[in-house]
């Protein structure tokens, strides 16, 4: 918007949460980069700076609640400052939980650092966290440039995490099939293959708030979701069923 | 957030059976102040048992689109109208209408409270005296009582009918003009600014009010508060220079206004 308020200090908040906002988007990012980083060379270091620094993701989304409800109170905003406050609030909501997902990656990676590595799983699960990355940052850009095309865009991309999530999920069975001393590094990469997979959802919810938040309606048509391994089954019962 | 189509269902949902009625409308009006013209062509709907908010930055035109609707602005000597105001399909312009009758049709409540200098009860009975609406002072005390009741300013001042209306506060005053105008039955009511002279708790019992009488009556509402807009009404239309440029859903005019200078309006960026 070219034209400012009538009352300034207003559009100085209104700049103040987007700025917080963005240093928000920018940690979350980092945090992937580096969780996904610490998993593939078995680095438990930055595995631990990795969870140290989530208090710093958390402080954030702290700051930028109290400056929205301030906003909301003091300013009563209407239009697309109300669609900018509201869509600050849930979106800080979802880096957040990105945030959480990328300190359980980095808690498991030190649990796995100590065990062999399971195939290429960890170079897998690397090229997902870039994928998911990748995103995040595209959908942060498409908020600040209020960009419909490209968040629509990046929502329908989550369809390509789930399917590396599908593939992983497969070949990890066959592993712990194979050797059962497998189980547990196979169960800790699953719950971090699945950590990156609800990422990626978080990120389709934050493309969908931009869509709000430019359009003012949400987007019309089902979310994309690809992933299916709440239906995969293995052994007998699932050659019976065709599975 | 439900998906715009399940919301379009509900809605859809929700009226059919009852059909929003259209209690007036404007069709091209134009207003003139001499050579100034004041309004552009506007075209709307007022629908019944709903509040229609008109807002705008002051000289928009709303208060004189208000003005229009029962015929105010015939007291300007130099002020013209052109197009058509229908109230229910009848157009109000015509030579034949009475205006008094319609004055009493479409009712109108002033920004400042304007009591008559009589008592309160005198305020009210005046009204149905003059249209000859009651027979006897039993159905007059009734019509009185019942109009303050509506106006919700029977409890307060049932104790002091025949003391003056220019005693009661700013607040009550506006809520005695309201019961005014209620005491003649209109079927639509006017209210240029109705809270801008009240304190917030003055402020609060007429928006509650308004909600209230909606179920009987048909509000039309000029107001400088956008919070108040948004609060007690269903349909908003917004002016600016003379012209309509955006109506429709209360909800929707202030979260996802669709013109530019209706969003700018909203949003504090022009007065």
């Amino acid at each position: 918007m070219e034209q400012g308020h009538i009352v300034r200090s207003f559009d100085e908040e209104l700049g103040q949460a987007e700025s917080l906002f963005l240093e928000m988007g920018g940690l979350v990012e980092t945090q992937i980069a580096d969780a996904a980083e610490a998993l593939a060379r078995r680095d438990a270091e930055l595995a631990d700076k990795v969870r140290s620094r989530d208090a710093e993701v958390d402080a954030l989304e702290t700051r930028i609640d109290e400056l929205a409800v301030r906003v909301l109170a003091l300013r009563q905003p209407m239009a697309e400052d109300l669609r900018a406050i509201v869509s600050t609030l849930k979106v800080s909501a979802n880096l957040e939980r990105i945030g959480d997902y990328a300190k359980n990656v980095a808690k498991r990676t030190t649990v796995l650092a100590k065990s062999p590595p399971i195939g290429s799983s960890a170079d897998t699960i690397r090229r997902m966290s870039k994928l998911v990355q990748t995103m995040l940052s595209g959908v942060l850009d498409a908020y600040v440039a209020r960009d419909l095309e490209a968040a629509d865009d990046i929502r329908r991309r989550d369809e390509e995490v789930d399917q590396i999530h599908n593939a992983l999920f497969r070949e990890t069975l066959t592993y712990m099939m194979e050797d059962p001393r497998s189980i547990t590094p196979c169960m800790h990469l699953l719950f971090i293959a699945k950590n990156v997979e609800r990422i990626g959802d978080h990120i389709t919810s934050i493309a969908e708030q931009v869509h709000y938040l430019v359009s003012g309606e949400m987007p019309v048509d089902e979310r994309p979701k690809g992933d299916v391994t709440s239906y995969m089954a293995h052994g007998p019962e699932a050659e019976k069923s065709g599975t | 957030m439900m998906p715009q189509k399940d919301k379009d269902e509900a809605l859809a949902e929700m009226q059919s059976g009852n059909e929003p009625v259209v209690a007036m409308s404007g069709r091209d009006v134009s207003v003139f102040y001499g050579e100034k013209q004041a309004l552009f062509n506007v075209d709307l709907d007022i629908y019944e048992n709903e509040v229609t908010a008109l807002i705008g930055p002051s000289g928009c035109g709303k208060s004189t689109f208000l003005r229009c609707l029962n015929r105010m602005n015939d007291t300007i000597d130099v002020c013209r109208v052109t197009g058509e105001l229908l109230l229910k399909g009848e157009d109000i312009y015509n030579p034949r209408v009475d205006v008094v009758e319609l004055r009493a049709r479409v009712g109108m409540v002033f920004q400042k409270p304007n009591p008559f200098p009589k008592s309160i009860y005198e305020n009210i009975a005046y009204g149905p005296r003059i249209h000859g609406l009651v027979r006897g002072k039993a159905e007059m005390d009734e019509v009185v009582e019942t109009s303050l009741q509506k106006a919700g300013l029977f409890d307060e001042v049932k104790d002091r009918l025949q003391g003056p209306g220019t005693g009661l506060s700013g607040g009550q005053q506006q809520r005695l003009c309201i019961a005014r105008a209620i005491a003649v039955s209109p079927e639509v009511i006017l209210m240029d600014e109705p809270c801008s002279a009240l304190d917030p708790i003055a402020t609060a019992k007429i928006e509650e009010l308004i909600d209230e009488l909606r179920e009987n009556y048909t509000i039309v509402i000029v107001t400088h508060s956008m919070q108040q807009a948004a609060r007690v009404s269903q349909k908003t239309a917004f002016f600016h220079l003379g012209e309509l440029v955006e109506k429709g859903e209360t909800q929707k005019i202030f979260t996802a206004p669709v013109d530019e200078r209706t969003s700018n309006y909203v949003t504090g960026r022009i007065g």
